[in-house]
């Protein structure tokens, strides 16, 4: 297998499954291939913690589970904290001498409701503990499990179950909280975004989290072919549009350093990426406009952030 | 192989119902959920293996020859593969189960 | 075993250092700050080999605390009050994974209106969390306690977690003579912590998996059994603590029983004042006892019929007032277990103590010669109400 060969790069062993087959997740589902894709470059020596959501429910219905990896969930809000006493027991069972000394990834996974809404003050604990931990925020735009009620990572204009356009709404009527900036804010080794669709750059940013001496924090947009109203079979494509118009970036910060990580020669119009998903049939071409200006504003944002971050 | 759920006793069940097989949701196939398949025309194949690195549910699979084939136990048949084969090699076909 | 004029919390750190406890996980909050301020002071003189986890909130305290409990290490935290409530909805997953972190409740009375003095309301509204749950009159029974409850907790019969509860300042604030036990004792009577499963990349398991309709029964039932078959061990372990430092605690703990036909039943450092009461009872030939709960869950059904002997009168005192519930936590189970076993006892409810106020060992006495009337149609009494 040719592709193996290349991934030898990123991970110890590229056959490894640790997300094994059997899970529930819908069809096409980005998500559990997010996480598929993670565990390959963080590898047998990790321990997860996961919050309540989609991920939870479709890997573990007692008594199955789908994890071959030390895994527990707790509750919704408090995945980040979970993790940090992971880490905390680690830390003090090596210094007694009761574990062995060998480089353990914690890393603590949860959706956007999860990470930008109910458990963004758990992670911001543990961002400025400094812990030594990888947070892994699955990015699909809504409460998927609960049956896509809108969150603050909802894109503007996007129809959820409660953000439903009418005849005095558009839908989602906020902008996606930027998560992202506010890990970076936390001053963390390494903050990065991702998209199963450009696999190699995921696998690259997971293995400079795994290396870090601290916390890193990876947002991945994380395609729901169920949430987003698109045929199954699409949803590598989704998040390749997503990155192409620029409306999902792949950066990293490293050391609060800005950098692009895909930098495509020209955006594509963000009409093309919106105009076949469901959730955003609803929207007019003043509207879309409105959207194609934000994402530009931002885009350029970033990159001057790139520039002035610049070493 | 662990039980049918209905076929626990509270006492079978671990303290804090911890599950301690790792990947036991083998024994759960979700081959059953398929209405399209997968068909590889192997004289297109390249054996690149973006089929089996996209695949949501490690249902696609090197077999020994260096090609891939789907699972037939865990396949979703969502398509992922036959939308993301770069030579055209693979399409989605009614499954006769 | 050294004695020491110490201040309760600081005992109760201290206790907790003789645990060896590896990671500590707490929010600050009144009246419980004392313990982890002096926890924080150890851990960074390096006197207790541990890690100080400064979390943001009481519910990562006990988040952290399940994380790191999971993963094999000895865990402390403590709360009062409104963080207990904050702690809520992890009680009863911390309790369901079967993790045996230890808690020192410092109780403390709920908001509205805030209040930072001492009654029984948070750890009442948390009682059917499926945590242990011990009760403490005094400082050297709070730092013996605590060791204890490591012991219970970790027990592979039991793993659950306990909570300890200490009565805010007129507990937690006072100085007391202490007896410490020596390290090497400790050390002999708990050994360090071995989970039956933990998160461990060698052998890896599933913590926290949810339960279907056909299946989440059994989860509750296996854990119920568990809580309750945990008596045995907390009796054993009272036993053996009695035996190696010569302080031996009963699940139910009684004063002047013998030829009593009236008898108090409370839990905390009230029962202080209540004995006073009953010894000026006694002066007047009057014999009136005390049937103290050390534990309460799992609920010592057995223990507390055992103690009743031949009375004939009991007189309920808690410092919890349950909206709008007919009586009060204690009251409710022991009138259930009368009704039961069809026993012939009548049974008074007071609500005493609410938010720190003082209940004198007069006001005590006074129930006993001179009960007063329920009023507004309730069937409790609460003591000292104005209005």
């Amino acid at each position: 297998m040719k592709i193996l060969k290349t991934l030898e790069k990123y991970m110890e062993d590229p056959s490894l499954e640790l997300v094994a087959s059997g899970h529930r997740a819908c069809q096409g589902c980005a998500e559990v291939l997010a996480l598929r894709m993670a565990f390959k470059v963080l590898g047998k020596n990790t321990i997860v913690a996961m919050a309540t959501g989609c991920m939870e429910i479709i890997s573990t219905p007692l008594p199955i589970t789908c994890w071959r990896l030390p895994w527990i969930h707790v509750a919704f809000e408090n995945t980040a904290a979970v993790a940090s006493g992971i880490e905390s027991a680690i830390r003090i069972l090596m210094a007694k001498g009761k574990i062995d000394k060998k480089w353990i990834n914690v890393v603590g996974v949860a959706g956007d409701g999860g990470t930008s809404d109910i458990g963004l003050q758990a992670l911001s604990g543990a961002l400025e503990r400094g812990h030594r931990l990888i947070y892994i925020c699955l990015d699909n735009e809504a409460y998927m499990n609960t049956g896509v009620q809108r969150s603050s990572s909802t894109p503007y204009g996007a129809s959820t179950t409660t953000s439903p356009p009418g005849k005095k709404s558009i839908g989602q009527s906020t902008w996606k909280k930027d998560m992202p900036k506010i890990a970076v804010a936390h001053n963390i080794p390494y903050v990065a975004t991702a998209c199963p669709s450009y696999p190699f750059d995921l696998f690259n940013k997971l293995k400079k989290a795994k290396e870090k001496d601290g916390p890193s924090y990876i947002h991945i947009l994380s395609v729901c072919p169920t949430g987003w109203r698109i045929p199954s079979e699409m949803a590598i494509e989704y998040g390749r549009l997503a990155v192409r118009c620029g409306m999902f970036p792949l950066y990293e910060v490293e050391d609060g350093v800005y950098k692009m990580t895909f930098k495509p020669d020209t955006l594509i119009p963000v009409e093309e990426y919106i105009k076949g998903q469901g959730r955003f049939r609803h929207l007019t071409e003043k509207e879309i406009k409105e959207i194609q200006q934000r994402v530009n504003s931002e885009w350029e944002k970033l990159n001057k952030l790139c520039e002035i971050t610049k070493p | 192989m662990a039980k049918k759920m209905e076929e626990y006793k509270w006492q079978d069940l671990n303290a804090g119902c911890v599950i301690d097989e790792p990947g036991n949701s083998l024994q759960y196939k979700t081959g059953e959920w398929r209405i399209l398949r997968p068909l590889t025309d192997y004289s297109k194949c390249t054996k690149c293996g973006l089929c089996w690195l996209f695949c949501p549910d490690n249902a696609m699979r090197p077999k020994e020859d260096g090609f891939f084939a789907s699972h037939p136990d865990y396949c979703k048949g969502c398509g992922i593969c036959a939308q993301e084969c770069k030579f055209e090699a693979i399409k989605m076909v009614e499954d006769k189960k | 075993m050294k004695r020491k004029g110490i201040e309760v919390s600081k005992a109760i750190a201290e206790a907790a250092k003789l645990a060896r406890v590896e990671v500590v996980s707490a929010y600050p909050i009144t009246p419980q700050t004392h313990i982890v301020e002096h926890l924080a002071e150890l851990v960074a003189n390096g006197e207790l080999e541990a890690v100080y986890l400064n979390v943001e909130s009481e519910h990562s305290a006990l988040s952290a605390c399940v994380g790191a409990a999971a993963t094999g290490a000895r865990t402390f935290t403590s709360t009062s009050a409104q963080g207990l409530e904050l702690m809520h909805e992890i009680l009863f997953i911390t309790s369901s994974l079967r993790l045996p972190v230890v808690m020192v409740l410092v109780n403390r009375a709920l908001s509205a209106p805030l209040s930072i003095w001492c009654d029984h309301s948070d750890v009442m509204a948390a009682r059917d969390c499926g945590w242990i749950m011990l009760f403490c009159e005094n400082g050297q029974e709070a730092v013996d306690s605590l060791i204890m409850a490591y012991r219970i907790a970790e027990d592979k019969r039991v793993l659950l977690p306990v909570i300890v509860n200490v009565d805010g300042f007129t507990l937690s604030h006072v100085i007391e003579p202490i007896e410490f036990p020596e390290q090497d004792e400790v050390d002999r009577f708990l050994p360090p912590y071995e989970a039956l499963f933990k998160l461990d990349p060698e052998r890896p398991v599933t913590f926290g998996a949810y339960g279907m309709p056909e299946i989440y029964t059994e989860a509750k039932y296996a854990q119920e059994m568990a809580l309750v078959s945990s008596k045995k061990v907390i009796k054993e372990v009272m036993e053996e603590f009695g035996k190696r430092f010569g302080r031996e605690y009963k699940v139910v703990e009684t004063y002047n029983m013998e030829n009593s036909k009236v008898a108090f039943v409370s839990c905390g450092s009230i029962n202080e004042n209540i004995k006073t009461a009953i010894d000026l009872l006694k002066k007047d030939g009057l014999d009136v006892g005390l049937i103290s709960l050390r534990l309460f869950r799992p609920f010592p059904s057995e223990e507390f019929l055992e103690s009743l002997k031949n009375v004939k009168r009991l007189i309920v005192v808690e410092r919890s007032m349950p909206q709008g519930a007919t009586n009060t936590p204690i009251f409710n189970e022991i009138c259930a277990l009368i009704f039961t076993r069809k026993l012939d006892l009548t049974v008074e409810n007071y609500i005493a103590g609410l938010g720190g106020r003082d209940v004198l060992p007069q006001e005590f006495l006074e129930l006993v010669v001179n009960p007063p009337e329920k009023d507004h149609g309730r069937e409790y009494k609460v003591l000292g109400v104005r209005g």
